[in-house]
């Protein structure tokens, strides 16, 4: 009986999921059988039932005309969630400017005073109150343009008005997908955003870079580009080098000098760098010392022959007789 | 340029709404499909997989030959499929002379592969095998019980991880509210070696003890089968704690707020800068502008300086 109930403590039971766990049992020696596995597994899976069943069913419960029903606590074996967690949505551009001007959102009543009629109408839809497009005469003012259509003129204004909201709503959208929190029901259209999950916006192609990829496609033909026809709207390709410029070769008047002082400018250009190539300072200057030096060495040899000449005959008399006759020779 | 885009029917709004991110989750729903070869065996565990979990699971009939989950870009169409179906579990079946019938559990977390377990099937016995009291056949989309026997759920990495996708597959939704005589079945998953996991599905037969609780039978109703652990792929660490993140709705500490028995609810306020210099006023007029004033004032000396300057000369 102790055993058992020990057995039971070292459980674990995950009472959120109905979940039951034995972390104790293994089998010594695997069962000869299938049938003997299967009935060892059902025995202690049965335990496990009881075990999970024993929890349950002592758990507060309600009547209910289907059965008792009891209220389950939250699972504790933790699983990964399904997708993200829902990201805040960013505030619009209004809602930053009306916090920081304080504004209050205030509730309109839902029906109006038509003054017209006299009655209480809609605020908004089919047939509202103080509609503008119903009324028949719009009187003249001074500020007045003649010529103009004023009922034209307010329904195009009414439509730029509708236009102008139309994409702020986009540049709000657009912040709010940039954040992940774009709302569940709005999808941006081509770029094929997936329903849920994130996914970077494809980067838009700039003016610039547009009318370069023209610019290269226009020059692919064998004139360059410079005899094709030209779409409506499409400019001409730039050239984004300097053109070469010929100058008048006959003097005259105005340009013809230009041309001269051009060449001459050049010219002097040229002298001026290679000026210090006429005169070789160093060149000079070695050719010089080495004159010098040549002149003295030959005076030295001159003056040295009588003194030296006398010492090492003497010497060399008695042993070499045939050697002085030799130095005699060669003088 | 960019257009939005909403859907044109309530229908199509409501369906986009349910499958939208949300704190509290729907239950995760089963995606069933096969590669270009599958045995008769595994025919037959697809369907009956099926079967289990017929109220939130798809089956998918045909062939699919790109999709390889343990390989770099044979997962893009089962991602898709995800997406397309709104499942975050998938049970892959494919059949070849390496990996004989072949069964990859994979759970997806935003429609992107999060794990992968991949299990041979074997000794299959399918529900029409077994024979008992049809009275006490489980009924579709009950709740239930779910037992794991065996060490190896603890020690061997493999088992742990196949425990907690086979929990995640089988427990259907979380409930907060349960009927008890609805209870009526009970998967029994039981480690037999390091490597093996015998698979059965059982009815419960309530029986009166004496006590509030019943004693509790298992019927085997099958199907049954043995699970041999081939190939499994972790999550990635980063991946698993942004998945595993919990939102706290507990209500936020109240400062300041006491009780009194006398006076009742006691609160300190403190005010905050009023912020005077930042407070856009109703209409700017000229003169309250304080930089012109403030240009004039300093403005003033060298004014004067240079006025009668000109003056002298």
């Amino acid at each position: 009986m102790e055993t058992e109930q020990q057995q039971h403590q070292q459980l674990q039971v995950d009472l959120g999921n109905l979940m039951a766990f034995n972390p104790h049992h293994h089998f010594p020696s695997l069962p000869s059988s299938r049938e003997n596995l299967v009935k060892e597994c059902l025995k202690q899976g049965t335990e496990l039932v009881q075990a999970i069943a024993d929890n349950l069913f002592n758990l507060p419960a309600t009547e209910d005309v289907d059965g008792p029903i009891v209220k389950l606590p939250p699972p504790t074996t933790r699983l990964p969630r399904e997708k993200h967690i829902p990201k805040p949505k960013p505030p619009t551009k209004w809602e930053l400017f009306a916090k920081a001007r304080g504004i209050k959102n205030r509730k309109k009543d839902k029906i109006e005073y038509d003054e017209q009629t006299g009655t209480w109408k809609r605020r908004y839809g089919y047939d509202h109150a103080n509609d503008e497009d119903n009324v028949p005469i719009i009187e003249a003012k001074m500020t007045d343009e003649p010529g103009e259509d004023p009922f034209a003129k307010r329904r195009s204004e009414k439509k730029k008005h509708v236009e102008k909201q139309e994409k702020n709503r986009l540049q709000n959208l657009k912040q709010a997908a940039k954040f992940g929190a774009l709302p569940s029901h709005v999808q941006l259209a081509a770029t094929a955003l997936p329903i849920t999950g994130t996914q970077a916006m494809p980067k838009k192609v700039s003016k610039d870079e547009l009318g370069n990829v023209a610019g290269m496609a226009a020059t692919a033909t064998a004139s360059g580009g410079k005899f094709d026809k030209k779409l409506a709207g499409e400019k001409p390709a730039k050239h984004s080098r300097k053109y070469r410029k010929f100058l008048p070769v006959v003097e005259g008047t105005g340009i013809g000098k230009q041309e001269k002082e051009q060449t001459d400018k050049v010219l002097n250009q040229l002298l001026s760098k290679n000026s210090h190539e006429i005169l070789n300072v160093n060149k000079a200057v070695n050719m010089y010392n080495v004159k010098k030096e040549k002149k003295k060495r030959n005076r030295e040899e001159k003056s040295s022959a009588t003194s030296s000449k006398l010492k090492p005959k003497k010497q060399f008399k008695k042993p070499l007789k045939k050697g002085s006759s030799k130095k005699g020779k060669a003088k | 340029m960019l257009k939005v885009k909403t859907p044109k029917t309530g229908k199509a709004r409501r369906e986009l709404k349910k499958r939208a991110p949300k704190l509290e989750e729907n239950g995760k729903k089963t995606l069933i499909l096969h590669g270009t070869k599958t045995s008769n065996v595994l025919n037959s565990v697809l369907t009956q997989i099926y079967h289990l979990k017929k109220d939130s699971a798809v089956k998918y009939s045909r062939k699919n030959a790109d999709i390889r989950p343990f390989e770099s870009g044979g997962e893009t169409s089962l991602e898709f499929f995800s997406l397309k179906t709104d499942c975050s579990i998938f049970v892959f079946g494919s059949h070849s002379k390496k990996r004989p019938d072949n069964l990859v559990i994979g759970r997806t977390y935003d429609h992107h592969i999060y794990d992968l377990v991949e299990v041979g099937v074997e000794n299959f016995k399918p529900m029409e095998t077994f024979t008992y009291d049809k009275k006490l056949a489980p009924q579709a989309g009950s709740k239930p019980f779910i037992a794991f026997i065996g060490e190896g759920f603890e020690n061997v990495e493999e088992l742990k991880h196949l425990k907690e996708v086979l929990l995640d597959l089988l427990r259907g939704e979380v409930v907060e509210n349960l009927n008890l005589s609805g209870i009526d079945r009970t998967y029994v998953c039981t480690a037999v070696s390091s490597n093996r996991v015998f698979f059965t599905h059982c009815a419960l037969r309530l029986k009166k003890s004496g006590t509030i609780v019943p004693r509790m039978e298992l019927v085997e109703v099958g199907p049954s089968m043995d699970f041999v652990v081939r190939r499994h792929r972790p999550p990635n660490e980063s991946l698993r704690k942004e998945a595993m993140k919990i939102v706290r709705d507990q209500p936020k500490k109240v400062k300041n707020v006491s009780q009194d028995p006398v006076t009742g609810k006691i609160a300190k306020v403190y005010m905050p800068d009023q912020k005077v210099r930042e407070m856009n006023l109703p209409n700017k007029a000229k003169g309250v502008k304080r930089e012109r004033r403030e240009a004039k004032r300093k403005n003033e000396g060298n004014e004067h300086a240079s006025k009668r300057q000109k003056e002298d000369s």
